[in-house]
């Protein structure tokens, strides 16, 4: 039958999808080209329209592919290109290994649609309101991200390190150990909790998780009702075996009324493939009925009822935020230092200061996962609730290489955008502040000045202080804020010298010129 | 390899390839053995590509086969702490550890390791500073040195402040221990050479920065001492050290300088920087500890200009 070729067609498209997608976010030596990576997640739904709202450029338009494929195909994107969804199919296969033959099948359940219109409604209102924090939490491609950079990440590099660690017996050093900087439990948790999740749905429901809970799901599945092409069931072939029934992961078969749901069929192509009488088709369908009036209003219905609760919770979240700010001075302890009184949390280069980046970020985490030195941390409070999740600079697991532009280069969200390197070493992401209290050179009376040391611009340099003794002082106005300074501070409990971010990114002073150095002795030996 | 396997083999390395060279009147009261190989305690080149004034300054303390025999395993150990270009002479020369290594291997040397623990991401500084591709190309193995899982646990009964620190397995392992410094501006210990350079040996170079920094240098120089120093002032960053913001900071200075003791290179290399030896805290400290002599005008020097 020609129409087995779709199903081939789409697991072909989804492996490639997933195996790229997976290696972008497990690829901790960070050799993988951003080329490769632009292009392949260009596509993605969520991405690409968040990119699209904040450059409204038609290079990031490939959200708008999607929607055109699904009006003309289908859900084509939740089967072939959505890494969350193509991980769904791959735990459904790896169960039914496990299972008995009757355990595997399927059955046509009603859609919950109160449910999942509501989480479409409120995700869509929420970013309206300037909240990614829905978002975040429930589209797909970003929860893949981070199940990939927070939990399977440091699996694989477990493993790459007791390998590399076998083969320095060897003399072998191709293989390199890999320490990723330990990421808070408690923000292990999330993504754990949604592997967990959708692990669950999908061994047990199939593809529940895409019809009930995605809002990206639920919105292609709106246009999906209405595609072009559409799985059909031949009447006069079909033999009611109900075996199209029991493939389908997405339970929208009603083999029994000849009946499929488009809007949670996810154009798998499995029922096509089981039917032994190739009653199930996928072609063209001729506008005959007219649904769209009477199905389209219980969506807009549920959407006004709840407009009360939904106003409600947002000025939940945002109160939140603001009470998460205000959380982040700790406390002095014995070592009587004093704590670094931190106004706003450091936001990566590119992406102008967190006020803008709050809006656009979904917390992804491929700029966490291919960062070079580790210093892309996910937060916690410190953007506030709207951003949790959100990478952040985290001087104390590394810090911002001079040199570096990788993770502008790669943000499928538009949330960070491409610098140039020399733009970018003028990007202010925030100003050093030095605490002289807590510094060795002040405590110990003795030198120190790793701070000077790691400055690339030398906005830190070392001034006189008692005796022979040198200080740090800090220019504001070609400081850059990189974090080199904070991270090489060796004072403890807190440090001497600390980044404070700049809300909106600042551009930095170029170091002064100075004139050519000179050596004190031509050609001949000074001793 | 345990560490009084390691002192062992390290004494009798150091004292059939002469590396005791070096050390002045102090130095021989704890460093035992007369030098048998070089008439020089410092040999200081000039004039010449890093090349050539290697070879010349080898040569005149009896050749690479003075200090590395035959199926040794041998580590350099160069600055390569900053992700700049060469230029910049933030890192030791490229060319010059090729050229060393070269010479390890021509002498013998059953496999010559090159690493340091860098202050900017390692990866981007192996790279960009040209060693790792100069050092492979010459056949070297060049080995990571940013997980603290490649250091082991060592103690130091000279140290004063530093009594025990963390060194990475390879220098432990090795035979001969070559160093590789470039000289070059420190913005707190004002010059950073062969002693400063040694910091790249160490996991936990924080420690030293909080329990005074000079001594700790010092400390550290009388637990791992290099069989050869070789300094590389080919060009050399004037200012703004250790990482440097401009190339109108680095100077095209030509020089060298080799010796077997630590404080006497450092010395004889302050001196080429513009700076007086006993200025430099962790040099006289060395030099009070006994790990060598500062005093130039006391020390055997061949001057050789290429």
């Amino acid at each position: 039958m020609k129409y087995t070729i779709l199903k081939k067609i789409r697991v072909g498209v989804a492996l490639v999808f997933l195996l790229l997608i997976s290696l972008f976010f497990l690829d901790f030596r960070v050799e993988v080209p951003e080329e490769l990576i632009n292009t392949t997640l260009y596509l993605q739904f969520v991405p690409s329209l968040m990119k699209f709202l904040t450059t409204l450029s038609l290079a990031s338009a490939g959200f708008f592919i999607i929607l055109l494929l699904t009006a003309l195909f289908g859900r084509v994107y939740c089967s072939a290109i959505c890494p969350l969804g193509i991980l769904q199919d791959v735990f459904i296969r790896i169960s039914n290994f496990f299972k008995k033959r009757k355990k595997q099948w399927n059955r046509y359940t009603r859609p919950y649609n109160v449910l999942r219109y509501s989480v479409l409604g409120l995700t869509a209102l929420a970013l309206i309101l300037g909240s990614t924090l829905l978002l975040t939490l429930l589209d797909p491609y970003s929860n893949f991200g981070r199940i990939f950079t927070y939990l399977f990440k440091p699996v694989v590099a477990g493993i790459n390190n007791a390998v590399a660690g076998l083969l320095i017996h060897l003399n072998l050093y191709f293989l390199y150990r890999v320490d990723l900087y330990p990421v808070q439990a408690g923000l292990l948790a999330i993504p754990g909790v949604v592997l967990v999740i959708v692990f669950l749905m999908s061994v047990t429901r199939g593809r529940l998780f895409c019809n009930t809970i995605c809002p990206v799901g639920a919105l292609l599945g709106i246009m999906s009702r209405y595609s072009l092409f559409r799985i059909r069931i031949e009447p006069l072939d079909c033999t009611r075996c109900s075996l199209c029934e029991k493939a389908c992961k997405a339970e929208c078969i009603d083999y029994k009324a000849g009946v499929i749901d488009h809007s949670r069929c996810v154009a798998c192509f499995n029922c096509i493939n089981i039917c032994r009488e190739g009653a199930v088709k996928f072609d063209l369908v001729r506008p005959v009925k007219t649904p769209a009036v009477a199905e389209a209003k219980p969506a807009m219905a549920v959407d006004g009822s709840k407009r009360k609760f939904i106003i409600g919770s947002m000025a939940w979240l945002f109160g939140l935020a603001g009470a998460g700010m205000a959380q982040d001075t700790p406390r002095p302890t014995k070592k009587s230092t004093v704590p670094e009184p931190r106004n706003h949390p450091v936001c990566p280069p590119g992406s102008s200061g967190f006020t803008v980046f709050n809006k656009t970020c979904t917390a992804c985490s491929l700029c966490v996962s291919i960062c070079p030195t580790g210093v892309l941390q996910p937060s916690f409070l410190e953007y506030g609730l709207v951003g949790l999740l959100q990478p952040r600079m985290d001087y104390h697991a590394g810090f911002c290489n001079f040199e570096c532009i990788k993770c502008t280069e790669i943000c499928p969200n538009g949330a960070l955008l491409p610098l140039k390197l020399e733009e970018k070493k003028l990007t202010q992401l925030g100003i050093a502040h030095f605490i002289k209290e807590n510094c060795i050179v002040h405590t110990e009376k003795t030198d120190c000045g790793a701070c000077s040391e790691h400055c690339p611009t030398k906005a830190v340099h070392m001034v006189p202080y008692e005796g022979s003794l040198v200080i740090p002082d800090v220019d504001d106005t070609i400081c850059i804020g990189c974090g080199a300074c904070e991270y090489a501070c060796p004072t403890v409990p807190y440090k001497a010298i600390f980044v404070d971010g700049n809300p909106l990114h600042l551009k930095a002073e170029p170091p002064a010129e100075e004139e050519k150095a000179k050596i004190e002795l031509e050609d001949d030996f000074p001793f | 390899m345990k560490r009084r396997e390691f002192v062992r083999k390290s004494i009798g390395a150091g004292v059939t390839a002469g590396a005791l060279a070096g050390f002045g009147s102090l130095g021989r009261l704890i460093a035992g053995p007369l030098p048998q190989e070089s008439e020089w305690d410092v040999v200081a080149v000039r004039g010449g590509e890093p090349e050539i004034m290697f070879d010349r300054g080898i040569q005149s303390m009896g050749g690479m086969r003075a200090f590395v025999k035959r199926g040794q395993s041998v580590v350099i150990k160069p600055n390569i702490g900053w992700d700049v270009i060469p230029e910049k002479a933030a890192d030791t020369n490229p060319n010059l550890v090729k050229h060393i290594v070269k010479r390890c291997l021509e002498a013998g040397a059953k496999e010559v390791y090159v690493l340091d623990h860098t202050c900017d991401d390692w990866s981007k500084c192996y790279r960009s500073s040209g060693i790792e591709k100069a050092a492979r190309d010459a056949g070297a193995k060049v080995v990571p040195a940013h997980s603290e899982s490649y250091f082991q646990t060592v103690t130091i009964p000279g140290g004063k402040i530093l009594k025990s620190t963390k060194e990475h397995e390879t220098i432990l392992n090795a035979d001969v221990f070559i160093n590789v410094p470039i000289l070059k501006h420190h913005s707190s210990t004002h010059i950073s050479c062969c002693m400063k350079n040694l910091m790249g040996n160490v996991w936990d170079r924080g420690y030293w920065h909080r329990n005074n920094l000079h001594q700790c240098i010092a400390d550290f120089a009388t637990y791992r001492k290099p069989h050869l120093n070789v300094v590389d002032a080919y060009n050399v960053l004037k200012r703004n050290g250790p990482r440097g913001v401009s190339l109108q900071d680095v100077v095209h200075m030509k020089a060298m300088v080799l010796s077997a003791n630590i404080v006497a290179a450092d010395a004889a290399a302050t001196r080429f920087f513009g700076s007086e030896p006993s200025d430099i805290l962790y040099i006289r400290h060395a030099h009070e500890m006994g790990l060598g002599n500062m005093n130039l005008e006391e020390l055997n020097i061949n001057r050789i200009t290429v």
